[in-house]
């Protein structure tokens, strides 16, 4: 290969996609290096505290679609103190005085401000899509700069970000002249919205595919936007609620009909179950189905909806559902690939819950199953074997019980064999989050068994350091491992302190490692940042050593301690 | 080789100390056969006849104390479409026997929940290792879908009767935590159940910000069941006052019928239309209307009337129909100025009543 020219090597690198595949490639020597780095487009950075904006800058002049992660994963569920960081500022700064072309920006879990978004939307002239995922920190002012300024955008996907919702005139921010939108998301906003402004949007974008609208758009209008963009494919409801007597309603259901290319379906924030019929006919064509905000649909009609869609092959879904729904899923669903079951009643006896019955159920009638988030009101360790054994394909298997250290409620044993089996059935697990009594034993089988590895959560589990040290020496692909209540201490942070530098990060929050423990990895390996949360003052000024960490949160990193640290982190 | 052909003395596997017998179809998964270093320390090789670690019937070899390494037998949870592509494999074992030996007869074959478990014969059952002779009672268990499975497969696991015996008390005491473990997780944790805080607000069904309450609150099955809509705490909808560049917002919920409502819009817009008299320089406006109630909203009698737009966009004069429908319908309310009314149109389903 090294006597082909550039272009030669350049166009075979074309064919890589993956950004695995590319960082590997350009591995290999000086040459591929640097034909990679400039042909480079797309860069994904898992940590955007692993590298600088300026050195990405440095190595990828080419890049025009980055994506970047902030906090981590545990922030989702208010374990991180707000102000912890993840700012996404600084990046758009430096790309910005660079001569970057930057026309796609996906960001997950960072603070995002409107002074950021503002700046975003005037640097770059071909700037195209905004993807932010649980984001937080800007206002709808942000968005109305991104509307006003980009004047190509195609996609605005905004997904459960905390957006301070201070008016509906964003959307008149669009000019006349923006006729390029493909995709737009707007179902996480919870103010209100200029309707006629939306339908006119939606009139002139004639690209227009995906749609998710927030609850201040009722039905009317959602029929009136259905009228003019029949060739919706991913669509997701706002409000849906009305008198199906109404003449608004019967409009409805004669528009949906002309519906015909909607795979994705999602929304009903607010449902009036009388008036789900209407969807009936298109729900043949859904592959994607999200029902899992509609919390005004019960069991039964969920039931009758999902008897109609038969080509899922995603589905999230509330545990109103019950067994008996699940069942109907599993007979129905045969293609199905993804299934989520959330918590409808997350801190209540949960009389609607779903149990090990649905899950086994699924996994009969669902071989092609391949990922798995489950809120369970038990688990036993047959159905988890039973399950092991019919779907042999999973990736990704979460499961949650609502009682985090609930045992087999059928034995009372723990539920180290069942997870066992998942490990050992499934030879493709990349992505494992484990609930229920656990003992050091899970933790050995994962270490076993679990070799394509690279994600694993953990809370409440496990007896000694031993089941830490299984995993950090058994999973060679571990990249990413969260631990929250376990007692692993000092003895298996730092067995195999060359581990974290393979991996992308690690948490460890109620834990029994002590100070002294982090401070002797941090001494130990200058490439990590050991960061401690010392919320609520937990540490005096001048902590003993001896004391335990609340909270850790160690990563990789080519740059340093970060100097956006607020008061409340240490970096040791 | 592995004389898994004859001698099938009992093995408790692991799965025996699931008191619920059950039986599996379980298929060895001849591909396991690396040693990587973590695995030495495990007797048991999954390997193909002639691995001489492969040992089901020795009772021997193993240091009865050493429970973890029985688990092993954990093994061979690999589903039948695998085993079926690694088919040649699994012809070591019970060539001589029954293939079918580890079949599972499930006596739920037909259970209520109609999946296309396919119940299979169990042959065997004296010859294979107990766990997989179990049958279960228990209901609605079911366990194995894959018939195609006619194939072999011998169970390949191999647990000593001593660390049977040693696992299951010592199951007994991991089950427990320990004391002196904090994990026990009491009443509601931090972060518990892992969910975004987006999702948690569901059961109330509402869509304002999260509430604190919802954290502790009781369940409340009525309450999670209804559907959210315009039925839920709090109808908030937008008031607009003729002349006041500012609107307000009245929650409807508050109210059961007209003239309460009545009274409350006075009693909102009666301090703002004062203020806004006293700013106006000029006027007919007397200082007998500072603070003049706002009286006949719903009959136009006064000098203002109420009116609303409906779920249709249509304005109509508050009143006619009884307050449930009333509240859901309207979306907007209006205080007019009566000498106005007839200016505006008027709903166009109902009969145009216009009032001076």
């Amino acid at each position: 290969m090294n006597y082909f020219p550039d272009e030669v090597l350049e166009h075979v690198f074309d064919f890589l996609t993956s950004h695995r595949d590319r960082n590997a490639v350009s591995l290999v020597c000086s040459l591929w290096y640097r034909v990679e780095r400039f042909s480079r487009q797309r860069v994904f950075i898992g940590n955007c505290y692993a590298i600088s904006p300026e050195k990405l800058i440095t190595r990828f002049p080419g890049l025009k679609s980055l994506t970047l992660k902030g906090k981590p994963h545990f922030a989702d569920f208010n374990l991180v103190p707000p102000d912890w960081g993840g700012y996404v500022q600084p990046w758009i700064e430096a790309l910005a005085k660079s001569r970057i072309g930057l026309e796609e920006l996906r960001l997950k879990r960072m603070v995002v401000s409107d002074e950021s978004l503002e700046l975003l939307s005037r640097s770059f002239a071909n700037f195209k899509t905004l993807v932010l995922v649980s984001c937080e920190g800007f206002t709808t002012d942000g968005l109305a700069a991104i509307a006003a300024n980009c004047r190509f955008l195609r996609e605005l996907d905004l997904q459960e970000n905390e957006i301070d919702d201070h008016s509906g005139h964003w959307l008149s921010c669009f000019p006349d002249s923006c006729t390029s939108l493909t995709s737009l998301n707007f179902a996480c906003l919870k103010g209100e919205i200029n309707l006629a402004s939306l339908e006119r949007l939606v009139a002139r974008s004639p690209n227009l595919r995906s749609l998710r609208l927030n609850r201040a758009v009722p039905l009317e209008t959602l029929q009136k936007i259905l009228m003019r963009a029949p060739l919706l494919v991913d669509l997701g409801t706002g409000s849906y609620v009305h008198d199906p007597d109404s003449e608004t309603y019967n409009k409805l259901k004669t528009t949906i009909l002309k519906c015909k290319s909607i795979r994705n379906l999602s929304g009903f924030l607010e449902v009036a179950p009388r008036c789900l019929p209407a969807i009936f006919p298109i729900c043949l064509n859904l592959t994607s189905l999200n029902l899992s905000y509609a919390a005004g649909i019960h069991g039964s009609e969920l039931i009758k909806l999902i008897r109609h869609c038969a080509k899922l092959q995603r589905l999230w879904i509330l545990d109103c559902i019950g067994d008996k729904g699940l069942e109907v899923v599993a007979s129905t669903c045969n293609e199905l690939q993804e299934l989520r079951v959330f918590p409808s009643d997350p801190f209540g006896v949960g009389h609607d819950a779903v149990t090990e019955i649905g899950l086994v159920a699924i996994s009969i009638g669902c071989p092609k199953l391949h990922s798995l988030l489950y809120f369970c009101q038990q688990m036993t360790n047959a159905a988890l074997i039973t399950v092991a054994r019919n779907c042999p394909n999973f990736i990704r298997f979460r499961l949650c019980t609502l009682d985090p250290t609930r045992p087999d409620p059928e034995t009372m044993e723990p539920l180290d064999d069942g997870f066992g089996a998942i490990v050992q059935s499934c030879k493709f697990l990349r992505r494992l989050s484990l609930s229920g009594l656990l003992t050091d034993q899970v933790f050995r089988y994962i270490g076993m068994y679990a070799e394509q590895l690279e994600m694993l959560s953990v809370a409440f589990a496990g007896n000694s350091d031993k089941g830490m040290l299984y995993v950090l020496n058994g999973c060679k692909k571990l990249r990413k491992l969260e631990i929250r209540d376990c007692p692993f201490g000092n003895m298996a942070l730092l067995s195999d302190v060359g581990k974290y530098e393979t991996m992308r990060s690690l948490w460890m929050s109620s834990c029994e490692v002590t100070l002294w423990g982090c401070k002797t990895l941090a001494k130990v390996m200058p490439r990590l940042n050991v960061e401690i949360i010392n919320e609520h003052d937990q540490m005096e000024i001048c902590p003993e050593d001896g004391q335990r960490v609340e909270k850790m949160y160690l990563y990789r990193t080519l740059v340093g301690p970060r100097k956006d640290a607020p008061e409340f982190v240490w970096n040791l | 080789m592995e004389g898994s052909a004859g001698n099938h003395e009992v093995y408790p596997q692991f799965l025996d100390f699931i008191p619920k017998e059950r039986e599996w179809l379980v298929n060895r998964d001849g591909q396991r056969r690396h040693g990587p270093s973590e695995e030495k320390e495990l007797e048991l090789r999954l390997g193909p006849p002639g691995d001489q670690d492969w040992s089901m019937r020795d009772s021997t070899r193993k240091n009865p104390g050493d429970k973890s390494e029985s688990l092993l037998s954990l093994g061979y949870f690999s589903s039948m479409t695998q085993n079926i592509s690694n088919g040649s494999q699994n012809q070591m074992f019970s060539a001589s026997e029954n293939p079918v030996g580890a079949v599972i007869s499930s006596p739920w074959s037909s259970s209520a929940y109609g999946y296309r478990g396919k119940t299979l014969h169990n042959q065997q059952q004296t010859k294979v290792p107990s766990f997989l002779q179990l049958t279960s009672p228990l209901q609605g268990l079911p366990v194995v879908a894959h018939e195609a499975s006619q194939r072999c497969c011998t169970e390949a696991v191999d647990i000593q009767g001593a660390e049977k015996k040693a696992f299951s008390p010592s199951s007994a005491t991991t089950a427990v935590p320990n004391s002196s473990q904090k994990r026990t997780a009491p009443g509601p944790v931090v972060g518990w159940p892992p969910i975004r805080s987006f999702r948690k607000n569901l059961a109330s069904g509402s869509s304002s910000k999260p509430a604190p309450v919802s954290q502790n609150r009781v369940p409340d099955k009525v309450a999670s069941r209804t559907p959210v809509e315009t039925c839920r705490k709090g109808l908030f909808v937008k008031i607009n006052m003729h002349g006041l560049p500012i609107g307000r917002k009245v929650d409807l919920k508050a109210y059961d019928s007209y003239e309460k409502l009545s009274s409350a819009v006075d009693e909102l817009f009666r301090g703002l239309i004062a203020a806004q008299q006293d700013s106006c320089p000029a006027g007919n406006q007397n200082k007998q209307e500072e603070e003049k109630a706002l009286t006949g909203l719903l009959d136009a009698s006064g000098e203002y009337t109420l009116v609303y737009e409906d779920n249709e966009g249509d304005m109509m004069l508050v009143g006619d129909v009884p307050w449930h429908m009333f509240i859901s319908t309207v979306k907007r309310l209006r205080v007019l100025k009566s000498s106005e009314l007839s200016a505006l149109s008027l709903g166009s389903n109902k009969e145009e009543k216009v009032r001076h």
